[in-house]
């Protein structure tokens, strides 16, 4: 899921920082570069990477009240190194930047933070596990036998909504792409991937119009990079899919230069992945809707043929837009067809 | 018809190209000094502004220490970290090379919008602005002023102020070496739910509203306020140059406008050309004016800066910049101004009987009708200004006192001269002496504007000067009293301090700590002092009043010295209770004068001030040695410590910048006054030469009865001066009135102290000499052309029908 890097490069470079960083083509000054065949190694590999460009935690969550209503939320901390080194105090050059959404049927609850490194406000620790920024917190609070990520704490909050959330994951963390190489274009952009798709949920969410206890799953992705994108590559579609048998999938179609690029990691119920060759993955748009003043599809038929996977999907809200620095969609989604469930749909660069 | 109305008209002034040169003169003066004292008043008051916006602080609450001291700045993370948006910022002050500067220290990532300043990061800036060696931004003067200076790289931004620099929060610690701390925090205007009580994450930290104007406008309020009074002073004297020009021309075309009635051109065409005319002249004037205002606003700008800058630290540029806003106000105020000036004339010549003769004298006669009306009001005005002396408080109503009395002693001037002249007339012996005595009084309406011009100017004159120098004679005996010690050191840090004071302690009589803070008392900015017990302030501090045994109670802590302003704005005294930063209370045991400092100040006893402020910085200290000692001492201290030159300063050289600080505050006071005094010059001159013209039928007579020429310029000569010598006696008294008003009543609260008024008659005398010698000019030209006059000039008077 390494396209999130064009959202992260995209929200510093927009009016607040002016017209974006340095050396932001294909060269990597000084940055590390993914390399294939490189093993995970857990827990440091939790805890950031300076010496990439470009890194993020990314928590999505299905979410349902008591009474069935569907809710869908979001936390995401994204770390961006004008340097690749890390100093003490103000002199870092570590840029951190939150984003929390919370979704329902008929609102979309936004809220934005960002920190510099080197001070404490903002960062991120292997273990104990603790990811944050200003008050948001993903928080470890696994055993210390288990994985680090395996039980987190995680809460947020905007102008008029929170949520406290405590996730415990169910499964083993799935490496993305071939051993977490995850390629990201035919000219071999490539990020480190691994995710965590199996928690369960139980929480809190604070709304205008009071608290409501929820349950449900969520999916955690943490990536990071140096040089994610094609220089063609003009956005994303990017799909998480909770199958109701207990498998899942993760898909994105890159646009631009032809019929685009797509790549799923297909994910049994007892966590093994399957990476599929690129293009096995078919996405159509079906339905837009004016959302921001742009064309946003929001309704989407996935196929994965290999996997006999053909449905159809549909936005919670289909005004689950982010409006940050640079805005995108993000949302909960379900879907039916061949299979059924729910996941989480993002999309950027539609104008 | 309306053209050749036109040109009849216009053709007055080809003739009286004089007439007309005065006119356009006296306009273009008059909306010079207006528009030149608007626009200085305009470039002050929009380098306020900038100030009190940087950062946004018009629009944003800000988290502060009571006590003004800085905060850690692990309170920042930790307010973040409880769910508070709020944004560090450091400021401080510095020196590169010899440029001092305000340094400001931002978080851009945190920086609320409403604060952005300059785009930081505009291109690829983040991250040389954030790592070292940093970036300075600073307005285009002050970036050229550093270009000599071994600094980090500056960059230009417009719309800071001048004498700032913004940086990176973390090299501005580095530059100001306050290392993980913080000024102040900015708060963003919407915050998240959920927060944490600010009482339990920032103890100590307490919620300044935003402030639209800021301290220094406030401050410097009542300076802007004496700048425009002059201004409209200037502006006044003028309109009385341009109102007798304008007169007189009407007066004098009397026949011209009979003329063209009768032949058929309708009174109200008439008037309307009359108006364009004015319109001509006043649009020509006022545009000369405003580009004459912007020579003197320019010239006079850099003192008014330094000025500022001395006495209430506030940075205004030294160069003006064009605001048309100004430039456009000066030029409506010329037209206004003229027309103003032109409305009785245009009345009465919209009433003019169509056969009335155009006969000086009943023009005269008329006017002594006006004279009673005009006493009328002088009266008026006289007892408003009494009344509102009785009754009135504040500075507006300072102003409008002042306004009252000058208006009304003006008013006042023509009816008292002519009682002179009645009395003058009526001691006279001789038909000369007579014919004198009551020529002269049948000259006064023709010369009352320029008389009142010129009684304004003196008086303004005598008003200011005693004012200026009573303050002199008060600030030089304070200064005395007030910098006792013979030396001032200030330390680098807080090690050095402490050595300097051991190093000093075995060799001077006394070290006295001279320790601050800065918070708010009573809502206001001010600062905290402690003092030692020690002789040198028991003898020597400038108390006005005070409980008996006072440095006692100081020294054991009881209680705490106001100075006068605070006292004043405040309405403490004695025994009442003032709230000190922290929020611990102090009984006020004394009240002492604290010349030429803006704002309020307390002094408490040193170890109080530690108790209470713990965090206080120790750098100064006052010396006390033997005078002849002192420079061997300073020398000493700056080789053994390796101190700057500044650090270490002699009693000597602390009074020479402060009296420089006070003399340039009065610099543009005194340069308004001479332009003052120069355009109430111009108005007796202008009103001489036009009348001269009109006297030929008065004077014909004389001379045919046997007078000379030459004695009948002598006698026009002494006229002139015995009339400027009677207003400037007339000037005195109003002056002096005028110099109390200003030191009792304006000063106070303005500034907030009151002084003594001591009497400088030598500059009376100086400034009478001054003024009969403009008066002796002015009428000596027309003097000089009656001398010269060709004798048949004066018989044509006889033979031209009349």
């Amino acid at each position: 899921m390494s396209v999130r890097a064009l959202l992260i490069y995209m929200c510093l470079a927009a009016p607040a920082f002016g017209q974006g960083f340095a050396g932001l083509g294909t060269e990597a000054d000084g940055f590390s570069v993914p390399q294939p065949g490189t093993a995970f190694n857990f827990p440091a590999d939790h805890g950031p990477h300076p010496g990439y460009r470009i890194e993020w935690w990314y928590l999505t969550a299905n979410l349902q009240a008591a009474d069935g209503t569907d809710y869908g939320v979001q936390w995401t901390l994204f770390r961006s190194a004008l340097a690749p080194v890390e100093r003490s105090g103000w002199s870092s050059p570590q840029l951190w930047m939150g984003h929390a959404g919370l979704t329902t049927q008929a609102h979309q609850f936004v809220a934005e933070r960002l920190a510099r490194g080197g001070i404490g406000q903002a960062g991120v620790t292997a273990a104990p596990f603790a990811a944050w920024i200003d008050n948001w917190q993903m928080a470890g609070r696994a055993l210390p036998e288990a994985d680090a990520l395996s039980a987190l704490d995680l809460r947020a909050a905007g102008q008029a909504f929170s949520y406290e959330l405590a996730l415990d994951a169910k499964g083993p963390l799935v490496p993305q792409g071939v051993q977490g190489y995850s390629v990201k274009s035919e000219k071999g952009q490539a990020s480190y991937y691994y995710s965590q798709p199996f928690y369960h949920v139980i929480g809190t969410l604070t709304l205008p119009a009071g608290a409501i206890a929820v349950s449900g799953q969520a999916w955690l992705d943490h990536e990071w990079s140096s040089q994610p994108l094609a220089e063609d590559q003009t956005g994303w579609d990017w799909f998480s899919l909770h199958f109701d048998s207990g498998e899942k999938m993760m898909g994105f179609r890159l646009r631009g230069g032809g019929a685009g690029f797509t790549s799923a990691t297909w994910i049994g119920a007892d966590g093994r992945p399957q990476p599929q060759a690129p293009g096995a993955l078919r996405v159509t748009p079906l339905e837009t809707a004016a959302v921001a003043g742009r064309s946003v599809p929001i309704r989407w038929r996935v196929q994965l043929p290999e996997k006999g996977v053909d449905v159809t999907t549909r936005a919670l809200n289909p005004e689950a837009w982010m409006d940050t620095r640079f805005p995108y969609w993000e949302g909960p989604i379900r879907f039916e067809g061949t299979h059924a469930g729910r996941g989480y749909l993002e999309m950027t660069g539609y104008e | 018809m309306v053209w050749t109305g036109l040109t009849a008209l216009l053709s007055h002034w080809r003739m009286r190209p004089v007439q007309l040169a005065m006119l356009l003169l006296g306009l273009s003066l008059a909306t010079a000094l207006w528009s030149a004292v608007q626009a200085i008043n305009g470039e002050a008051r929009a380098s306020y502004d900038r100030a009190a916006a940087i950062l946004g602080q018009d629009r944003l609450a800000q988290l502060v220490r009571e006590d003004g001291a800085r905060i850690d700045q692990q309170v920042f993370v930790r307010l973040r970290r409880a769910g508070w948006l709020v944004s560090p910022v450091i400021e401080g002050e510095m020196r590169f090379g010899d440029v001092r500067l305000r340094v400001l220290g931002i978080d851009p990532l945190t920086l609320p919008p409403q604060a952005q300043q300059v785009d930081i990061a505009a291109g690829d800036q983040l991250l040389p602005f954030i790592t070292a060696p940093g970036v300075l931004y600073a307005a285009p003067e002050t970036a050229a002023r550093l270009t000599e200076q071994a600094t980090p790289p500056v960059r230009v931004a417009e719309g800071l102020p001048p004498g700032t620099v913004l940086t990176d929060i973390g090299q501005a610690q580095v530059l100001l070496g306050a290392k993980d701390k913080i000024s102040r925090l900015l708060l963003w205007p919407d915050q998240p739910i959920g927060r944490a009580p600010l009482k339990l994450i920032a103890p100590g930290l307490t919620l300044r509203e935003p402030s639209e104007t800021g301290d220094l406008a406030r401050l410097t309020d009542s300076f802007h306020l004496n700048l425009t009074a002059f201004g409209f002073l200037a502006f006044a004297v003028g309109l009385f140059i341009v109102h007798s020009a304008i007169g007189l021309a009407f007066e004098q075309r009397r026949p011209v406008f009979r003329t063209l009635r009768a032949l058929g051109l309708p009174a109200r065409v008439l008037v309307l050309l009359l108006i364009a005319e004015l319109l001509i002249f006043a649009l020509l004037a006022g545009l000369v004016g405003v580009a004459l205002g912007y020579i003197v606003a320019s010239a006079l700008l850099p003192d008014v800066a330094a000025t500022l800058r001395g006495l209430y630290g506030a940075d205004v540029p030294g160069t003006l910049s064009i605001r048309p806003a100004v430039w456009a106000a000066g030029l409506a105020i010329a037209v206004i101004g003229t027309l103003v000036a032109a409305a009785q004339s245009l009345w009465r010549l919209w009433h003019l009987p169509l056969l009335a003769a155009a006969q000086p004298r009943a023009w005269a006669r008329a006017s002594e009708r006006a004279l009673r009306a005009q006493g009328v009001a002088a009266m008026v005005l006289l007892l408003t200004a009494a009344g509102i002396a009785q009754f009135g408080s504040g500075l507006e109503a300072g102003f409008a006192l002042l306004a009252a009395l000058l208006l009304g002693a003006a008013l006042a001037l023509p009816l008292v001269l002519t009682g002179i002249l009645h009395l003058g007339g009526r001691l006279a012996r001789g038909p000369l002496a007579e014919w004198f005595w009551a020529d002269t009084r049948q000259q006064l309406p023709g010369l009352s504007f320029a008389l009142m011009a010129l009684l304004l100017a003196l008086a303004a004159n005598v008003g200011v000067s005693t004012m200026v120098s009573s303050f002199r004679l008060t600030f030089i005996g304070w200064l005395d009293q007030r910098l006792s010690s013979e030396l001032y050191v200030t330390a680098r840090t807080e090690a050095e301090a402490t050595a300097i004071h051991d190093w000093l302690a075995q060799r001077s009589d006394a070290v006295l700590p001279i320790w601050s803070i800065e918070g708010r008392v009573a809502g206001q900015p001010a600062a905290i002092y402690g003092v030692a017990d020690h002789a040198t302030y028991r003898d020597n501090w400038p108390i006005l009043s005070a409980v008996p045994e006072v440095w006692d109670r100081i020294a054991t802590g009881e209680g705490a010295l106001i100075n006068e302003q605070l006292a004043r704005r405040q309405g403490l005294g004695l025994g009442d209770q003032i709230t000190l930063p922290g929020g611990w209370r102090a009984s006020i045991v004394g009240v002492y004068a604290d010349y030429g400092n803006p704002i309020g100040q307390v002094i408490i006893g040193i170890d109080t001030l530690v108790q209470h402020y713990p965090d206080v910085s120790r750098l100064r200290y006052a010396i006390r040695i033997a005078p002849g000692k002192a420079e061997a001492l300073a020398r000493g201290l700056r080789a053994e410590f390796g101190l700057p030159a500044q650090n270490v300063i002699d009693q000597a050289g602390i009074k020479v910048f402060s009296l420089k600080v006070f003399e340039r505050t009065f610099n543009v006071t005194a340069a308004l006054n001479v332009l003052t005094l120069g355009v109430a010059g111009l108005a007796m001159f202008a009103s001489l030469m036009t009348l001269s013209g009109m006297r030929l039928p008065q004077l014909a007579p004389v001379w045919a009865m046997g007078l000379t020429r030459r004695h009948l310029a002598w006698l026009e000569l002494s006229r002139g001066l015995l009339l400027a010598a009677l207003t400037m006696l007339a000037a005195v008294p109003v002056g002096i009135a005028l110099a109390f008003v200003l030191l009792a009543v304006v000063n106070v609260e303005a500034f907030g102290w009151r002084l003594p008024m001591h009497l400088f008659p030598g500059d009376w005398a100086r400034l009478a000499a001054l003024a009969l010698l403009a008066a002796g000019l002015a009428a000596a030209v027309p003097a000089w052309r009656l001398a010269r006059l060709s004798p048949s000039d004066l018989l044509k008077v006889f033979a031209h029908e009349r």
